[in-house]
């Protein structure tokens, strides 16, 4: 039997131009793996609309889709197989503009090596270092530096170890980061030309490590999964009823003389570990505790199983074990938690924010999942961990999520199988970010989870909005209550947790011992503020209607809240149509002396100098202006 | 088979894959072209659900132009393995006399192939659907997911493919669409034929070299399998050793000339062989970045 040493699971990145099209084409081509046919087409293209310039341009081979062949750039990951006699190849051509590194990092989850390309003369750029990063964050242990484009360099040895040593500090840093590599080494080549990609080039006599093909074929890829502890998540449940029809054509007496009235076998991979007959296993989350009886390979018993194999399992006794339960051993069980902290690597265009909720996908089930609290970004470039208060677009960094069920999970430097997850968005299904469970969080260096008291941002959380406080100001009559009822019942529609705060319930209650004086309006709306402040605390969208005329209190109460959670609007219809307005007969009344201090008669309105929102008077309907105030809160993130 | 063998792992992570899609599938279902691939696909469902058989019938899109020895050996695998077979034509297309050679090898391939597909998936509301495509077989099928969304529609979006991490795929979809799923995506031809050897698994007699009558056309290759073909003034059958590397419509396939009568003369010939598979099917070669137009139309 061939390829005896299994499969090797390979990807090839670096910065654009680099030349890992051509390396891997290359290699395919060194090693026998293209056929007549493919290379006549390819030498044809090459001719028509290569780049490389008389040379073929085996990157051609690797740029399947029809836009990429266009633009000549590499747009998704292409796969391509090696057969060699000692080990067959599944490599992962990866973009490496910016804008894919999402496909990236998927091709990464499912690799065991990768092949970092650098320009030698251009050595180590930020791309570079941003796709070593996602791969040792993914949990590729092994990495190649292949500094690309020696003949262009001249071959120069120190050419060489100026890039090497580049890439070693890379291998330094990453350690620092928390991530620690088996193997980080760097070779000179020519990808164009084939030097040092499977046989030692003279050109180099100055080096003395392995080739890109020795060091591919040295590699165990399985190594650490079978030391790990052993896992087996159930992805179905086999069942047939005993004299029913569903039995395959040729099954022995053996497996159909079930002793209760269904066969029921579990099936799935085993992702870590060795599993024998007999073993006593713990079924999580459940707890259940039994014994393996049976292992099946397809049709085969066998005694035992190792990492990688999809077999079913029959236990001892009868029981109900459904998808997404783990069996593991009684005595090396994973955690079952749903509160951790992660790694999240942001995939959608959409930003991510605390509070949002998407839908969890792991090996061992799905569930509702809430991200409470981002940590901090990572600096791809730099390795430096930053401030953020959310992910855009290819993002990556620390993030506490809470699950709507526990789930069974191994941390992913323990178990890359079920320390990953995936989340998607409930709407639109689309893989909006995949995650690496760094820890539970409910040990000492997290009480803060169970006996800290509860944070603001968590009230807000558990509402799934952002809080703020939108304020309206302007003169008597001009439209502030109308217009705030109005929001409020859309905001409401929309299903924000809101609260409105007016003359009604306000004067009535909690400041009717307040006068109109100049004194006591000052009064009045401190204490509005200080409520409209705690209502968003609280979690709350605070929405308050009142006249506020005098520029300094409504900027105290600005001051109460942080930075963009404060909306000042100012409803300006002009006195004329107020006073014509007059809904409360209020203006003739003071126009009559009747009402000392009346704003706008006989005492002043401040006209706000820079609000959030100026309410255009010409807009005359209720329902417009509610809806100015909506668009301003969805395009500032608050809805 | 060694634990360590390429082979037994491409099984085992095919074996996952299968498995997989049926968990989070309404009506499964797995299209059987009756080639080689169909046919490793089919002993990997087998092993994936044994002792019960797998849990979705089997499909076959029919154009009334497969070679007579393809549709013997299809009937005879489902009633020897007692699985549920659904046959489907385009009705349509036959009244209207649609064949390889009235309408071209392309409007053939859409009407006769393409939109039969649809139809039966449509008509039957099938939401997983398994398929024996390889990503070694076509440069767009290289670019393919394994788990592959179609729109309401049945249309691939190269550039909007949902990206598969780790052995979690995203299946989420809402009602109308579906999944196209490749178990054997990683494995090479030779990777199959290896499968076949060690498995004995049976295989239409086709792929083996024998005196079949042919024609030659372009510079390749093709059978005459019944008189339905329509030879050129002077054009003759005559009789020569080949075999098939792929088998599709009879007309638009081409036999090279081989002598290896046996499953392991396959793979000798193979393991020196220096031109791909697919350079035997003429439908790929109709127009440039034809494969990744018919995917997009919902071609498999």
């Amino acid at each position: 039997m061939k390829n005896g040493n299994g499969i090797l699971r390979f990807l090839a990145c670096g910065s654009v131009d680099d030349g890992k099209s051509t390396l891997i084409g290359h290699l395919l081509h060194l090693t026998g793996n293209l056929y007549d046919d493919h290379l006549r087409i390819l030498q044809e293209e090459s001719a028509r609309i290569g780049t490389a310039g008389g040379v073929t341009d085996y990157s051609l081979l690797l740029d399947g889709l029809m836009a990429e062949r266009e633009q000549g750039i590499t747009i998704d990951v292409a796969y391509r197989y090696f057969d060699t006699p000692g080990r067959k190849f599944i490599v992962a051509d990866t973009p490496g503009h910016e804008h894919y590194t999402r496909n990236m990092a998927t091709a990464a989850s499912q690799c065991s090596a990768a092949l970092i390309l650098v320009d030698a003369c251009r050595g180590v750029l930020p791309q570079t270092r941003r796709h070593a990063l996602i791969c040792a964050l993914m949990g590729i242990r092994h990495l190649l530096f292949v500094v690309n484009k020696m003949d262009i360099a001249g071959w120069a040895e120190h050419v060489f170890r100026n890039v090497e040593a580049q890439c070693g500090l890379i291998a330094g840093e990453l350690k620092h980061f928390g991530l620690s590599l088996a193997e980080c080494v760097a070779v000179p080549v020519s990808a164009l030309h084939g030097d040092n990609l499977v046989a030692l080039s003279q050109k180099t006599f100055w080096y003395e490590g392995t080739t890109v093909m020795e060091w591919l074929q040295r590699i165990r890829p399985r190594a650490r999964m079978e030391r790990a502890a052993p896992r087996l998540p159930v992805q179905y449940v086999i069942k047939v009823a005993r004299s029913g029809n569903a039995w395959q054509n040729g099954v022995g007496e053996k497996v159909r003389n079930w002793d209760t009235g269904t066969y029921r076998s579990y099936a799935g991979t085993l992702v870590s570990g060795r599993l024998k007959q007999g073993d006593r296993v713990v079924v999580l989350p459940s707890g259940l505790r039994t014994r393996v009886n049976e292992i099946w390979c397809g049709d085969l018993e066998v005694q035992e199983a190792t990492a990688g194999m999809a077999v079913s399992l029959t236990l001892e006794g009868e029981h109900d074990i459904v998808r997404g339960e783990v069996i593991a051993p009684e005595d090396d069980t994973p955690e079952v938690a749903h509160l951790f902290k992660a790694q999240l690597v942001w995939m959608d265009e959409q930003p991510l924010y605390a509070g949002r909720h998407y839908l969890f996908k792991s090996l061992t089930g799905t569930a509702t999942a809430e991200i409470i609290r981002i940590r901090n970004r990572i600096d791809p470039a730099t390795y430096q961990r930053l401030a953020a208060d959310h992910f855009s677009l290819n993002d990556i960094g620390e993030a506490e999520m809470a699950l709507s069920r526990p789930i069974p999970f191994d941390p992913y430097h323990k178990n890359r199988e079920t320390g990953g997850f995936i989340l998607t968005d409930r709407l639109s299904n689309k893989t909006v970010g995949c995650g690496m469970i760094m820890h539970a969080m409910r040990r000492a260096g997290n009480v803060h989870w169970q006996f800290g008291e509860v944070e603001r941002g968590e009230r807000a959380a558990i509402k799934g909005q952002k809080p703020c406080v939108v304020w309206l100001t302007g003169l008597s009559g001009a439209g502030k209550s109308t217009i705030a009822n109005c929001l409020e019942r859309k905001l409401h529609g929309l299903g924000r947790h809101t609260m409105l705060l007016d003359g009604d319930n306000i004067r009535h209650g909690l400041n009717k011992d307040l006068g109109f004086t100049e004194a006591g309006r000052i009064e009045n709306i401190r204490r509005i503020g200080e409520v409209a402040k705690l209502m968003a605390d609280a979690g709350l969208i605070a929405i308050t209607a009142f006249i506020s005329p005098f520029r300094a209190e409504r900027d105290m109460v600005r001051r109460l809240l942080p930075h963009d959670e404060f909306i000042e609007i100012h409803v300006n219809t002009p006195l004329e149509e107020c006073e014509r307005r007059d809904p409360k007969g209020l203006y003739r009344k003071a126009r009559n002396g009747e009402i000392p201090n009346f704003t706008g008669i006989n005492s002043p309105y401040e006209v706000p100098e820079t609000p959030e929102i100026r309410l255009d008077a010409s807009i005359s309907s209720v329902e417009e202006s509610a809806d100015v105030i909506i668009r301003y809160l969805i395009d500032h993130n608050l809805l | 088979m060694n634990k360590t063998d390429a082979l037994h792992l491409l099984e085992h992570e095919s074996i996952r894959i299968i498995r997989e899609a049926v968990a989070e599938a309404e009506r499964p279902v797995m299209l059987y072209s009756i080639g080689k691939d169909s046919s490793v696909m089919l002993r990997l469902a087998l092993k994936a659900f044994f002792p019960m058989k797998p849990p979705f019938p089997l499909l076959h899109v029919d154009t009334t132009w497969k070679f007579r020895e393809m549709i013997s050996f299809r009937d005879e695998t489902a009633a020897r393995l007692g699985i549920e077979l659904i046959t489907c034509s385009n009705e349509e297309g036959l009244r209207q006399g649609v064949t390889p050679f009235s309408h071209g090898c392309r409007a053939y391939t859409e009407i006769m192939k393409t939109d039969a597909l649809r139809q039966a998936l449509d008509s039957r509301g099938f939401d997983m659907i398994f398929g024996g495509a390889r990503r070694d077989e076509e440069k767009s099928r290289a670019k393919e997911r394994i788990f592959s969304f179609r729109d309401g529609g049945h249309r691939w979006d190269p550039r909007g493919q949902r990206p598969e991490l780790w052995s979690i795929p995203n299946l989420t979809k809402n009602r109308g669409e579906s999944f196209r799923v490749f178990p054997l995506s990683n494995w090479t031809e030779l990777d199959i034929w290896r499968y076949i050897a060690h498995e004995r698994i049976p295989v239409v007699p086709l792929y083996f070299a024998a005196q079949r009558p042919v024609v030659e056309r372009n510079g390749q290759w093709i059978m005459v399998d019944d008189e339905r073909m329509e030879l050129a003034p002077g054009e003759m059958p005559r009789m020569k050793l080949v075999r098939f590397r792929t088998l599709g419509c009879y007309p638009l396939t081409a036999a090279v000339e081989s002598r290896a009568a046996t499953v392991e003369d396959v793979i000798r010939e193979l393991e020196s062989v220096r031109t791909s598979e697919r350079a035997g099917r003429l439908i790929d070669f109709d127009q440039a970045g034809s494969m990744e137009k018919k995917k997009q139309e919902g071609y498999f």
